[in-house]
């Protein structure tokens, strides 16, 4: 399992580029990073090195910010690979509340998903033998 | 600690306080014609002579008095005394349109005075009080009335005025300060610097009773702020044409009492101008029994309110004024619909994942009224996932509507980008050309 941060942010020019530059003061580098974006407010998401950090760092910057338990999928970087995880969560019910994914320097891609159920997303997927990342995994891409 | 600063007065008989009422009208009726050409004008023009008024309920035959004339008359065109029996002046803000300006016998600061001594002893307040004064002194009636007020009680007082809070937080732990006197606006912005500094009220000062008023603010508003800052928080009212803050709750927290001997309250309805039945909503109107500068004779406040002349739990028989809605100059017309801030403010203080902060915008957009409330988003209510928070949005949007009966957009903002005041906050935007 991995933390990611979730961070309030009202649409408008130069939110991202504050939280962005906080980072950049406490040493914190990003790994995976999303906007969903809903009118007048976006979530930011980010993997990041040092969860724990961030959210400190943000929280005490006035920023409005949680840490959310996700999972770090591994996939290898060729076609299917994302339909097969997909697959093995509907299969047994499990939603995907949503999901983003990276690529590294490496032949490897990574997926970052929100499951309603995280230990049954866990139990399958181990399973199905597909590799989870945990901090550590994330902290060396 | 004593009960009460005037026992006689604050528990006489409902008839006796009545009886000194009308001798005062009949008193104070004859003082302004002879006085003031202003009042003289006005009731000739109502076809009013001063003996026309025999008794209390002869009020009803006197024309009202309106902001609208003091303004008229500025600076000084409705006193009744001279230059040199003044001692001081006071000057409104002239927010919502020109200044106004008080005068001020020395009779008139006593009378002002003893009005929050007495409001201040029915909260507790006292001799072994530290007051923190947190409102503006200056031309505002704000600091220097509770100054005047909490020092003849025998309470120490610590004239702070309002800004430099990071002192001002310092100082009441330093200090052993029981008892912050400040609008709501600015005490909510005293509890997060305490808290940003690390401060907590409950355990690092003294604090027990905070006096809050110069704006409406709302009893959900009070939920909150005595359980976060663990205090009493009671209600004062006033206004600097009648004074300034002259009246407070008593410790029931149940209506604000108006010294009968004092003043002379009616509640109206603010279409016909005739006395709605006690216990009934309608606007205040207030005349001054002893005031010497510059008396108002049925002055229309715009408070909506309701007037209770129970006796009340504490012992006290004047009668009480009951938490306003609002004044009628805050009132916003949004689609033919009346909208008080406060209505506003009491729904929203109603959802526990609603911030203390909030911003009313109103645009007029193809002829159409839309009205939009913004909120900031808390820690409690964050949550990842978009749809909770287009979620909440509805949810304070619905209880809105419940409400107000009107469709109401609701935005969350950042949690801090809402301005902060340390007076009276703005909490409406009104960007139609009416």
């Amino acid at each position: 399992m991995i933390k990611q941060i979730s961070l309030f942010a009202e649409n408008k020019p130069g939110r991202l580029a504050s939280v962005s530059d906080k980072f950049k003061g406490a040493g914190i580098n990003i790994r995976a990073f999303t906007i969903a974006e809903a009118g007048d407010f976006g979530i930011i998401r980010m993997v990041v090195d040092d969860p724990d950090l961030a959210h400190k760092v943000l929280h005490d910057s006035g920023f409005t910010v949680s840490e959310t338990n996700v999972l770090g999928v591994e996939m290898e970087d060729v076609p299917g690979q994302l339909g097969m995880i997909a697959e093995v969560l509907g299969e047994r019910d499990i939603n995907i509340d949503y999901a983003y994914a990276f690529v590294t320097r490496t032949e490897k891609a990574f997926l970052i998903v929100r499951v309603n159920d995280i230990r049954g997303a866990v139990k399958v997927l181990g399973d199905a033998k597909i590799k989870l990342l945990d901090m550590s995994d994330v902290q060396n891409i | 600690m004593i009960e009460y600063w005037n026992p006689q007065i604050e528990r006489m008989p409902v008839e006796e306080l009545k009886e000194i009422q009308g001798e005062k009208l009949c008193n104070l009726v004859k003082y302004v014609y002879e006085h003031s050409p202003f009042y003289r004008k006005r009731f000739d023009a109502a076809g009013i002579r001063p003996e026309d008024i025999k008794s209390l309920d002869d009020v009803t035959k006197l024309p009202f008095t309106y902001k609208k004339d003091l303004r008229d008359t500025y600076p000084t065109g409705m006193f009744c005394v001279p230059n040199n029996k003044l001692v001081r002046f006071h000057v409104s803000s002239g927010t919502t349109g020109k200044p106004t300006v008080v005068g001020y016998t020395d009779n008139d600061i006593k009378a002002w005075t003893t009005s929050l001594a007495r409001a201040m002893t029915s909260i507790g307040v006292g001799r072994d009080d530290v007051m923190q004064i947190g409102y503006g002194y200056g031309l505002f009636t704000g600091g220097l009335g509770m100054h005047y007020g909490a020092e003849e009680t025998g309470c120490t007082v610590l004239p702070a005025s309002s800004g430099n809070t990071d002192r001002q937080i310092e100082l009441m732990q330093d200090l052993g300060t029981t008892v912050i006197g400040c609008t709501p606006s600015y005490f909510l912005f005293m509890i997060e610097a305490a808290k940003s500094a690390g401060v907590s009220f409950q355990e690092d000062t003294d604090l027990r009773v905070g006096v809050f008023g110069a704006e409406p603010w709302s009893e959900e508003m009070r939920k909150r702020i005595e359980e976060s800052a663990g205090i009493k928080a009671y209600d004062i009212f006033g206004t600097s044409e009648l004074s300034g803050p002259l009246f407070t709750e008593c410790r029931e927290q149940d209506g604000i009492h108006i010294w009968a001997d004092q003043f002379l309250v009616e509640v109206i309805d603010p279409d016909t101008g005739e006395p709605v039945p006690n216990g009934e909503r309608g606007e205040l109107v207030i005349t001054t029994l002893v005031k010497e500068a510059l008396p108002l004779i049925r002055y229309r406040i715009g408070d909506i309110t309701v007037l209770n002349w129970d006796e009340c739990e504490c012992g006290r028989t004047h009668p009480r004024i009951m938490r306003v809605l609002g004044r009628a100059d805050d009132m916003l017309i949004v689609r033919g619909i009346n909208v008080f801030p406060g209505q506003v403010e009491s729904v929203l203080m109603k959802i526990p994942e609603v911030g203390e902060h909030f911003m009313i915008i109103v645009d007029r957009i193809n002829e159409l009224d839309i009205m939009k409330v913004q909120i900031e988003m808390t820690d409690v209510a964050f949550s990842d996932k978009v749809n909770d928070i287009i979620n909440l949005e509805k949810k304070v949007a619905s209880a809105l509507k419940g409400v107000l009966n009107i469709a109401v957009k609701v935005e969350l903002v950042e949690h801090g980008s809402l301005p902060r005041s340390m007076g009276k906050a703005k909490k409406v935007i009104d960007n139609r050309k009416l």
